[in-house]
């Protein structure tokens, strides 16, 4: 709040206190000398009361004024400064901005992502297949900032709506994407916070390139104290976490068993640190949409970025292969069914894009929410967000 | 059986056969990976803490734990005798259950008793109670910084240190968590 900014004419009168107000106006609060006139609830032009507000007792509960507290108006503020942070970024880079549907019939097979339908389809959790179609015709460094939306996802870091930075490089490989991600958190932080200091848990983390990195299977060594193999069978790897100490039940699948430990221990000790963390060669059965790492078939090019113990973003060196990516999905369908999720159709078009031909390719798709929130300090997604859904 | 959609603060659940109660949980869903509920239990028995991360979908056995409204009825040997005045069925704690509160609980103190498989397990007494002064030393005049405090001596037998105005015959509320003098109240006849 500055006191008296002769540059602010208009706005509402949020308190009068004492021969003084709090204006709100389009660049933030400030406080000002109160002509008697003034009443809390007036839009005020200069010290000429233009609406005068009809009740009493403003801010009422209920009102957008009381929903909005400064707090939160600054983090939309910051919100707003790193989207254009970010469009800079990109732009400087030569990336093409692209926006492709949020409606769509095939909205992913994940195993763990559950869709939200809408009329005659469902909602993009993520916009990687029409992205990828993209990148077959054609366009080698495109990037996307959408909405995208899966179902009873809430809680301090996600929301069942959020918002996705997701860009490719054709003919790239995933180090490219590593010095993307590092420079443009630093970018867009700097731009928001003035300085590369992410915050997060009250505590300031640099975000300045370059990130340190560790594969996945030397910090499961390293903080879980578990070996991870990528074709060990389910019931050997829970034993492995089981004799770590980490208490586990019975008839696990792999990837349950290994976030087990993974949460347990892993996550925890990548938010003790300072620095953000590379952490990259995922083993096979968490390859996703990645393909395999050339001579390590049971490791797949995969990262994830973490700042503060926040998963920020996850890359991979795409899949280029029509047959192995048939596979895959036939699989997390074959999984979904069993497991009694929705088994969604698919995408054949994204097939035939394979077949015609993907440059070799890596992308990413990074939390914009998140972002702010390490930009800004805020602890919880709710707070970088113009609406929450109870909100609505 | 409980699934983690009902996982709340307070939710009673069986693990290894003891009673645990839910103190805190939060949504976790690492990249690629389901859904959990990181959760932390307090044993109901010794007040051990844990934390567990539950897959969704896992499901959780619900602890026969029930909680009664009961009223204090006398101390015997160590032990505290309670009453449900509900169907005048009582019941025989250790006083060691309550701690060093248990000096401060008067006859007819209404509690709540927490029972596992209809055993008791827990006692938790009101925040405050509320009792007269019985035996104090009058404060030395003149020393009236706030700090100062000197023992009194409660209708229950219980001492407590209570700032230097007060006086036998006031009714004084207490912490019952910390044992400390909260206010002096004014009596009800």
């Amino acid at each position: 709040m500055t006191l008296g900014r002769p540059d602010h004419r208009l706005g509402r009168v949020l308190a009068v206190d004492g021969g003084f107000a709090v204006v709100r106006g389009e660049r933030g609060d400030y406080r000002v000398a109160a002509p008697p006139a003034w009443r809390a609830g007036d839009l005020v032009d200069g010290e000429t009361v233009v609406r005068a507000f009809a009740g009493d007792d403003y801010p009422g509960p209920g009102s957008e004024v009381a929903r909005l507290p400064g707090l939160r108006m600054a983090a939309m503020v910051s919100r707003g400064k790193a989207l254009a942070a970010l469009r800079g970024f990109f732009a400087d880079r030569d990336f093409l901005e692209v926006e492709t549907p949020l409606l769509v019939p095939s909205p992913g097979l994940e195993i763990h992502l559950d869709a939200v339908a809408a009329g005659p389809g469902f909602l993009i959790t993520s916009p990687e297949y029409q992205m990828k179609r993209l990148l077959a015709g054609g366009f080698e460094r495109i990037y996307q900032v959408c909405k995208c939306f899966r179902a009873g996802e809430r809680g301090p870091h996600h929301a069942s709506e959020f918002t996705m930075v997701e860009w490719y490089r054709g003919f790239a490989e995933l180090d490219a994407i590593i010095k993307d991600t590092e420079e443009l958190v630093a970018h867009v932080v700097t731009a928001v916070a003035g300085q590369a200091l992410a915050s997060y848990g009250g505590r300031a983390i640099s975000v300045a390139p370059p990130w340190p990195r560790m594969t996945v299977r030397d910090a499961m060594r390293k903080w879980a104290g578990v070996d991870v193999i990528g074709d060990e069978p389910a019931a050997d790897l829970v034993a492995a976490v089981r004799r770590a100490g980490i208490e586990i039940a019975d008839g696990l699948a792999w990837d349950d068993a290994f976030f087990t430990a993974f949460l347990a221990r892993v996550e925890p000790a990548i938010t003790a640190l300072d620095r953000p963390l590379i952490l990259e060669d995922w083993p096979v059965p968490l390859a996703a949409l990645a393909m395999r790492k050339p001579g390590e078939p049971l490791t797949a090019l995969r990262f994830e970025a973490y700042v503060g113990g926040l998963e920020l973003a996850n890359a991979f060196g795409e899949l280029t292969d029509p047959v192995e990516q048939r596979a895959r999905f036939e699989d997390d369908q074959r999984i979904r069914r069993e497991r009694g999720r929705p088994v969604y159709p698919i995408d054949h078009k994204l097939l035939a894009a394979l077949a015609e031909g993907l440059p070799p390719s890596a992308g990413i798709a990074l939390g914009f929410d998140r972002l702010v929130m390490l930009a800004t300090g805020a602890p919880t997604i709710d707070q970088v967000l113009s609406f929450t859904t109870p909100e609505l | 059986m409980y699934d983690t959609s009902d996982i709340r603060k307070g939710l009673k659940v069986l693990m290894d056969g003891n009673p645990w109660t839910i103190i805190e949980f939060q949504f976790v869903k690492p990249g690629k990976g389901a859904a959990f509920t990181r959760t932390v239990f307090k044993n109901l028995l010794n007040g051990k803490t844990k934390e567990m991360n539950i897959r969704s979908g896992e499901k959780l056995e619900p602890a026969n734990v029930d909680q009664r409204e009961m009223t204090f009825l006398y101390k015997e040997a160590g032990d505290l005798v309670l009453m449900d005045q509900t169907n005048y069925e009582q019941v025989s704690v250790s006083a060691e259950m309550v701690g060093k509160a248990a000096d401060l609980m008067k006859d007819n103190l209404p509690c709540t008793v927490l029972f596992f498989n209809e055993r008791a397990i827990d006692v938790a007494l009101p925040t405050f109670v509320f009792l007269e002064v019985t035996a104090s030393e009058p404060g030395v005049r003149g020393d009236t910084s706030g700090n100062v405090q000197k023992p009194a001596t409660v209708e229950t037998g219980a001492e407590v240190m209570v700032p230097l105005f007060i006086r036998v015959g006031d009714m004084i509320k207490i912490d019952t968590r910390t044992h400390e003098y909260v206010e002096r109240v004014a009596k009800t006849a």
